[in-house]
């Protein structure tokens, strides 16, 4: 245990995700020896970072203005929503650089048993901005988990039940620079299942 | 025993660190175990897939000082991964896998509810039955493995024959005229049939039965399961029938 102000910053660095007890020294001890400005634009960062991001409030990206860039790119293509779990997600997608469309951010999957239901998730705002009839191929691309193919199972009914022409599905199947003999059975399971004819 | 092997099934799993999972397991030999899967979360995981709620899998630990590690995982059946394709389906298994999770003891064998957990999940996989009937049939059973067996004929105080009309979830069943404590239920007689068909696995007469009595036997089936596991089972609620 350390006096006031060190153990103070101990603990609060503690409670951040995946950042144990002895991590938690470590960091406070770095700061405690770094160059006064250095933490001074740390600290600017975290409360800047309260004051000024949001979440979007037409995709629930995370933005500084009231929309986020994205959405407010007129060059984006608008009849098409790439629907994810987490900001962190679009950021994924978009350094791909083939998808041209735009986003909708649900704030998580479907978990019954962490008391997750569709109810806490953004599906309602998705459907709303499906209703004028713009957007005509909605991509589920929730994480390749059970959670995630659940809650694209829940979206691909609701959607169809709005009238969406197009649902689909990102694919799932054999990562880039792998051997095939180590792949689980579900994941070559799915690469038969999504394979493609190739051009003769 | 630092490296251990069984037949297990995935009841849970928890996020840990940057891409580790604490996997929650029923195992056939050794009961509920708490394992980390280092790196499952990383898409180039060759045991991931393999590490979701509702698979079937042969695993191999290495025993740690509070958590095993994974060392190896085979799939013996995908269970999970074909129930999560159809929503309805997977908020029942869901249930099923919380409810045994919290039937069961760490490190305590429990080869009955093992059994009875993968007897549910493929009867849920392969679409035997309906996936509500098969999540009420397992909850019964579960429960009467557990010791807490429910009487849908005769009287659960007193054992007076049946059939009886009232149902007390405190009793432990239904009740006859003169045990009837006050507020008892008073379900229809073919949802008490129902109940009795699904806790001895007669699936003829369960295929059978109406929405109605299917619904009524749901809820009070779910009563009877959380008033006595004295806790709720949070996925039970969103369970689509």
């Amino acid at each position: 245990m350390y006096e006031g102000a060190v153990q103070d910053l101990i603990d609060e660095l503690g409670r951040l995700p995946g950042v144990g007890p002895k991590s938690a020294q470590r960091i406070a001890f770095h700061l405690l020896q770094a160059d006064p400005a250095d933490v001074e634009r740390l600290a600017h960062a975290l409360t800047e970072v309260k004051a000024r991001v949001r979440f979007c409030e037409v995709c629930f990206n995370v933005s500084e203005a009231e929309r986020c860039r994205i959405c407010s790119d007129d060059r984006r293509d608008r009849t098409a929503i790439c629907v994810v779990e987490e900001p962190k997600d679009v950021v994924a997608i978009e350094r791909t650089r083939e998808f041209r469309g735009r986003y909708h951010v649900l704030g998580g999957a479907i978990s019954p048993i962490d008391g997750i239901g569709p109810q806490d998730l953004k599906v309602r705002e998705l459907l709303t901005r499906l209703a004028d009839g713009t957007v005509t191929e909605v991509i589920i691309a929730t994480d390749p988990n059970l959670e995630g193919e659940a809650t694209a199972s829940y979206l691909s009914r609701m959607l169809r039940d709005v009238g969406v022409q197009r649902v689909t599905r990102l694919a799932s199947g054999l990562p880039v620079g792998g051997d095939l003999e180590y792949a689980d059975e579900v994941t070559l399971g799915r690469a038969f299942e999504g394979r493609r004819l190739l051009d003769a | 025993m630092p490296l251990y092997r069984d037949e297990a099934i995935v009841l849970r799993t928890h996020k840990l660190g940057e891409a580790d999972r604490i996997v929650t397991v029923l195992s056939r030999r050794l009961g509920k175990l708490r394992m980390v899967g280092k790196g499952v979360r990383r898409t180039k995981s060759r045991f991931g897939a393999r590490l979701e709620p509702g698979m079937h899998i042969d695993v191999q630990c290495y025993e740690g000082r509070n958590l095993d590690t994974v060392t190896q995982v085979e799939t013996l059946d995908s269970w999970g991964e074909t129930i999560s394709r159809d929503y309805r389906s997977w908020t029942s298994a869901v249930a099923v896998l919380e409810t045994c999770d919290r039937l069961t003891e760490e490190r305590e064998p429990a080869l009955q509810q093992y059994l009875l957990l993968s007897g549910a999940l493929r009867a849920m996989a392969e679409r035997d039955h309906d996936a509500g009937l098969v999540l009420d049939a397992y909850l019964l059973r579960a429960m009467a493995i557990g010791g807490y067996a429910p009487s849908f004929h005769d009287c659960a105080k007193c054992g007076a024959p049946g059939p009886h009309r009232a149902f007390h979830v405190a009793a432990g069943g239904v009740v006859c005229p003169v045990c009837r404590p006050p507020g008892s239920a008073a379900p229809a007689p073919e949802t008490l049939r129902l109940l009795a068909a699904l806790l001895a696995g007669d699936w003829a007469p369960a295929d059978a039965s109406d929405d109605r009595h299917r619904h009524e036997g749901s809820g009070l089936t779910a009563a009877f399961l959380q008033w006595h596991l004295e806790r709720g089972i949070r996925s039970l609620r969103m369970v689509e029938r």
